[in-house]
């Protein structure tokens, strides 16, 4: 399978400070990708540049054969690139079904009669059925994440891009949230996911990326880069 | 018995003031947009619609469907083109603009139609009216009210129904947000504004066939449009009639004991529940 998405040489400063140094990597269709790194490495503006919300200074990033590098992220959303939030933003004065039923209708250029089905299938995989109804300034933490997840889901994405979405869960709160990523992972959609709950993240992704000051450090099987020296030393600060 | 008849009209009143305050409510409960100019618009409609009744020999009704949909396209190109620029973190430059906008209508009118007061003509519908034991009450009134009301259920439907409601909703909530769900803030925006001028446009049939108007009576129409609007408490529309309905009953109460006390009266009745209730009788927001 071809890569899905594709960055070359992409850097972004904020003034002296290099938040992406010369980022590439393939990412290859239907593959689950971890983002691991401390604060402040540039991971979740690395997300802002792939949805375009950021303009890098330099590079190129290629999604589904095409160089989106200035293309805008509305544009992208549409092309299917879906986003959740590390804060979830639900709209709080619309109902959990509204909120979806915004992104489906108008991250795909649909009509609402043609959505209802695809949002009532989000509404239940995502477990939020039973809240359907209620306003979303009214969730709880765990029903937020979902929201967000499910709001991502609604546009049909063929790249889901998942920011923090785990933390501040209890561990069983976690699990059930896995579970659900799991599921639509094995659907064939394409992920990237930010995680500091890296239990979490190494239960889905097949392949995991490590930021540090915006540069790469390592990409490769999960289980290697959590071995390896560099890694254990910036990340996780253990002396080796 | 005097006194339900009284009351009654201005209830009915109180229609008018909803009306005008409407489309006001619309306008800041979406895009947080004070416009100053809201009173301007609603006499510039009322002129429009005077110009199709008296060039085209058109019933009112008929005159303020063909005005609406040109006013439509006008709150569009207005938005689009003016005042999409003015929002962000600043409340000042939408409120200067609009007065600036305010005084350029005040004057595009008076140079166009001069100072004259002018009545749009209803011929007999004018003074007719319908009796109900004690009381009776014009048709033009309970028209009023019933537009008021129609206007209301009307956006309510629009807002909690319609796909574009949904959009004015989350774009009102968080635009950003809204815009990475493929929602274009400006459009969004513009189109709420023509919605707004078309809620104007039935507000100038009612002010322009019940009273007299000139270039200057804008800026008194967004007096009461504000208060109403206060009163309900902001994003409230059945806040907002209720909130015209006080004024409204207010004014006819005051000018029942003494006629110089009606404007007096309804301000002071404002002021009344800003005393009790600072919030609005019917706050929705929080923030």
């Amino acid at each position: 399978m071809g890569a899905i998405l594709s960055l070359h040489d992409v850097s972004k400063s904020f003034g002296a400070l290099k938040v992406a140094d010369a980022i590439s990597f393939d990412l290859p269709e239907g593959q689950a990708l971890g983002i691991i790194g401390p604060n402040g490495a540039g991971k979740s503006t690395l997300f802002n540049l792939i949805t375009g919300n950021l303009a890098p200074d330099a590079g190129r990033i290629e999604y589904l054969g095409r160089d989106v590098t200035r293309v805008p992220p509305m544009q992208r959303c549409l092309a299917g690139m879906g986003r959740s939030f590390q804060i979830p933003q639900p709209f709080t004065g619309l109902t959990v079904f509204e909120n979806l039923l915004v992104a489906a209708t108008h991250g795909q250029d649909r009509r609402e009669s043609d959505v209802v089905d695809q949002v009532a299938q989000v509404l239940e995989r995502t477990e939020l059925m039973s809240v359907a109804n209620k306003p979303a300034g009214g969730l709880s933490l765990l029903q937020r994440k979902r929201l967000e997840l499910a709001r991502a889901m609604a546009t049909q994405p063929k790249l889901l891009l998942l920011d923090e979405i785990a933390g501040g869960l209890t561990d069983a709160e976690c699990t059930a949230l896995i579970e659900t990523i799991r599921a639509l992972h094995s659907d064939g959609v394409t992920i990237i996911w930010i995680e500091h709950v890296l239990h979490a993240l190494t239960a889905v992704v097949e392949r995991l990326l490590v930021l540090d000051f915006g540069r790469v450090i390592g990409i490769g099987d999960p289980s290697e880069i959590m071995e390896s020296r560099e890694v254990k030393e910036i990340y996780l600060g253990i002396e080796v | 018995m005097i006194w339900i008849d009284t009351i009654v009209q201005g209830v009915l009143l109180g229609g008018l003031y909803a009306l005008f305050a409407a489309g006001l409510s619309l306008v800041f409960g979406i895009m947080r947009l004070v416009n100053l100019a809201h009173g301007d618009l609603i006499v510039m409609a009322a002129y429009l619609i005077l110009v199709v009744v008296s060039v085209l020999g058109l019933n009112p009704f008929v005159a303020a469907v063909i005005a609406a949909p040109i006013m439509f396209v006008f709150g569009w190109i207005l938005q689009k083109g003016v005042l999409n620029r003015t929002l962000g973190e600043d409340i000042l430059p939408p409120l200067l603009v609009t007065f600036g906008l305010s005084v350029v209508i005040q004057n595009a009118l008076l140079e166009g139609f001069s100072a004259d007061s002018q009545r749009i003509s209803m011929g007999p519908l004018e003074t007719a009216s319908v009796s109900a034991g004690p009381v009776t009450v014009g048709l033009l009134p309970l028209l009023t009210f019933a537009s008021a009301i129609l206007v209301i259920v009307g956006l309510n439907w629009i807002f909690y129904r319609t796909s574009i409601g949904r959009a004015y909703r989350a774009t009102s909530d968080d635009p950003v947000t809204a815009s990475l769900m493929g929602i274009r803030p400006d459009r969004v925006f513009a189109s709420a504004m023509g919605l707004a001028l078309i809620v104007v446009t039935i507000a100038a049939l009612y002010l322009g066939t019940r009273s007299n108007f000139d270039p200057y009576v804008g800026p008194a129409r967004l007096i009461y449009a504000f208060e109403a609007v206060i009163i309900g408490g902001l994003g409230s529309l059945w806040g907002t009639l209720a909130g015209g309905v006080i004024i409204g009953v207010a004014q006819t109460v005051g000018a029942s004991i003494n006629p110089e006390w009606q404007i007096l009266a309804g301000h002071v009745a404002f002021l009344v529940v800003l005393l009790i209730r600072p919030r609005g009788l019917f706050p929705r927001a929080v923030d």
